[in-house]
């Protein structure tokens, strides 16, 4: 007969509801209770988020995430704290008589433009630019890889076949000159910049779908999910996604300086958002005739931007991943 | 290790009671080919035609050594794979061919209970959420409602209906295969494959699994089939027991007889095998001990597949392969696929294989000394 080791510890529990099953004795959990409630589990998440407070780099870079974020949103605030519109143009005390760009000095903290437009302010716009087109295109990359490496990974076959080679095809053309050649074809603008980027980027993020996919797609409680009759697209996103979620993340928080820097590199040929907007790339491009004569801050603050938040943002990167997979090992299954 | 014979024969199955009925069911897997063009392939002879009947509230013990082909049958039996051929007939219906859409409602009544209880459960998912699962692919129940649902049979399996939320990683290994049993009990289905349900869990913990799953046995009038490799779990729990070798059925027959009076020589080798806990008789037990290796799943030995580790195998067992039937008068239920099936009371241990060892082919290619 039914052993009950359970009825041995202190503070078994008794079930009333089990009772009215017919008097089936569980074998109860040893000395559950007050005392063991109080003992919570610390779920994956919560482990990775107290390994990353104590990363001291992955810290400040956030802070100074933080910052950079704040700076987008309150840009017109700063403005008109300062008192400078951005892109209003001071051609008597912006401009030198020569017409050449006005230095730093207590009128103009980084110096104007080539247009006698504040820098400062120009730079605060110019964030909004870069951090909206670098989360946004990186979701989109993200959305699109991971639907496409999910169904080549679990549907295999003929499917898989079919999405690997494009992912291959997309991968064999050089991000920049493919992005440009879309822009060119569709116009330069906001939203044309950020589909581009996420169409053209996306792959990378497939590939590594995949192969996470391909593996997990062999695990028991896949089967298990099978036997219970689940379909394919249930098994894909409530039983596979949850368990890409960590390296997705960990290739977001890597993707977006990517993203942001690739953004800028569209901006400095020329194929940004149309000017007047402010936009760091831009800023860089147009600084360059002007660096030979002297005018070095037109060019080194908006490339200081540029790279304090490539920086913050790949640091904290790496943070996350570290976070998630402290032995190196474990992230990719 | 006698038994008393007074267990009697047991009727003939009629329809009304069986509950799963396999015919000749094959699974052949292809070897995968590095070429781009498959030609001529080999094909792993994973089951190789085995039929067997499963009657309602009873338990049929499935065993044999690792890649007989018993986790591969269970999940043919579960439609996970695609049969090569074969037929299915589970409750009266066959549904060896049926699509997964036409399939979903037999999920409800036959489900599985998987070996690792690690591996089985989705690691990122709360318990509830793998539990509650069954319900929300049938869009049974939701919230609330499913919610009560799934701390009913949590506490039907004995695990703290409180615990909800947790992770599986949370959870012991006996907790974790109790999950595994409630998720497969959402519907109390009416069958249960237990895929070697307590191999990996400590002897103390796999008692009370098993007490487990005898318990609701009685209690929800199921059926289970039973796969294991340790004939003592084994013994215990099954009503009657198929012993099988390399994708076959060797012999099948109710439980005690197969202890009391095993036909096959592979079946009274792996009873031999079993250990016994008192020193003074395993010590003057005689060991049966095969010479030789499992042969490859791939090009399975002529005849009898067992006949290159026989130790009563003739030429006839080269020749041709035994059919799996009653032996040396047995009743209906006792079958055994055996030319010179294992009298009673015989030791096979002294009995010498009357082909040479030249014909005795264990791989192709390779010959054994005896």
């Amino acid at each position: 007969m039914s052993l009950n080791p359970g009825d041995v510890g202190a503070g078994s529990v008794h079930y009333p509801l089990a009772d009215q099953i017919g008097g089936l004795l569980p074998a109860a959990p040893v000395a559950e209770g007050a005392a063991a409630r109080k003992i919570e589990g610390r779920s994956p998440w919560r482990l990775a988020v107290e390994r990353i407070r104590r990363d001291r780099a992955s810290m400040i870079s956030l802070g100074v995430i933080v910052v950079i974020v704040l700076v987008a949103i309150l840009a017109p605030v700063i403005a008109a704290v300062i008192g400078h519109g951005v892109n209003q143009q001071f051609r008597t005390t912006g401009l030198t008589a020569v017409g050449q760009p006005v230095g730093p000095d207590s009128t103009f903290w980084f110096g104007t433009d080539d247009q006698g437009r504040d820098i400062l302010v120009r730079i605060a716009y110019g964030t909004r630019i870069s951090l909206f087109v670098g989360v946004i295109a990186t979701a989109i990359t993200i959305a699109i890889g991971a639907v496409v490496g999910l169904a080549a990974g679990y549907f295999g076959k003929l499917v898989d076949t079919l999405l690997a080679r494009l992912m291959d095809l997309l991968l064999a053309f050089p991000f920049l000159l493919l992005a440009i050649a879309l822009v060119s074809v569709f116009q330069p603008g906001l939203t044309v910049i950020i589909v581009v980027i996420g169409v053209v980027s996306w792959a990378s993020v497939g590939r590594i779908v995949r192969g996470q996919v391909l593996s997990i797609r062999e695990k028991e409680y896949i089967e298990a999910a099978r036997a219970l009759g689940a379909g394919p697209w249930r098994i894909m996103f409530i039983d596979i996604l949850p368990n890409l979620i960590a390296p997705i993340i960990v290739y977001a928080s890597l993707l977006i300086p990517l993203t942001i820097v690739f953004e800028a590199s569209l901006a400095f040929v020329g194929l940004g958002v149309p000017p007047p907007t402010a936009d760091w790339g831009k800023m860089i491009s147009d600084a360059s005739q002007y660096y030979a004569n002297g005018a070095w801050w037109f060019l080194v603050f908006p490339s200081l931007a540029l790279l304090i938040t490539t920086l913050a943002f790949n640091i904290l990167g790496d943070g996350v991943r570290d976070a998630f997979d402290p032995r190196g090992d474990q992230l990719f299954v | 290790m006698n038994t008393d014979l007074s267990a009697t024969p047991q009727a003939p199955a009629t329809d009304a009671d069986v509950l799963l009925r396999v015919e000749n069911l094959v699974k052949y897997f292809p070897v995968q080919s590095t070429r781009l063009i498959q030609r001529q392939r080999d094909m792993v002879h994973a089951v190789d035609g085995v039929s067997l009947e499963v009657r309602s509230g009873e338990t049929l013990g499935l065993v044999g050594e690792t890649g007989c082909g018993k986790s591969t049958l269970a999940r043919c039996i579960m439609r996970l794979y695609e049969i090569t051929s074969g037929r299915i007939v589970f409750d009266g219906q066959d549904i060896s061919k049926l699509s997964v859409r036409r399939m979903r409602p037999f999920r409800r009544q036959m489900q599985m209970i998987f070996q690792d209880p690690y591996g089985s459960l989705n690691p990122r998912r709360r318990v509830g959420s793998i539990i509650g699962d069954p319900y929300a692919i049938h869009g049974i129940a939701s919230g609330q409602e499913r919610k009560r649902l799934v701390q009913e049979v949590m506490e039907l399996v004995g695990l703290n209906p409180e615990h909800y939320n947790r992770f599986p990683a949370e959870f012991s290994g006996g907790q974790r295969q109790r999950i595994g049993v409630a998720r497969a009990l959402a519907f109390r289905p009416k069958l249960i494959v237990c895929d070697e349900p307590v191999s990996a869990l400590d002897v103390s913990i796999q008692a009370q699994i098993i007490n487990l799953l005898a318990d609701l046995q009685a209690e929800l009038g199921l059926t289970y089939i039973f796969i294991a490799h340790d004939l003592s779990v084994v013994r215990h729990v099954s009503n009657s027991v198929a012993v099988m070798y390399l994708g076959q059925i060797s012999e099948s027959a109710p439980v005690e007889q197969l202890w009391g009076h095993p036909r096959h020589p592979y079946t009274d080798a792996l009873l031999s095998a079993v250990p016994i806990p008192n020193p003074d008789q395993a010590a003057r037990r005689e060991r049966i001990i095969l010479v030789g290796d499992v042969p490859s799943p791939i090009s399975p030995p002529s005849g009898c597949r067992f006949h290159p580790r026989c130790p009563k195998a003739g030429q006839v067992c080269v020749d041709d392969m035994p059919a799996l039937s009653p032996r040396l008068g047995d009743g209906p239920d006792h079958l055994a696929a055996c030319h010179f099936p294992v009298e009673d009371g015989e030791d096979i241990s002294k009995a010498r294989p009357t082909i040479g060892a030249e014909e005795r082919i264990i791989e192709p290619g390779v010959v054994s000394g005896s």
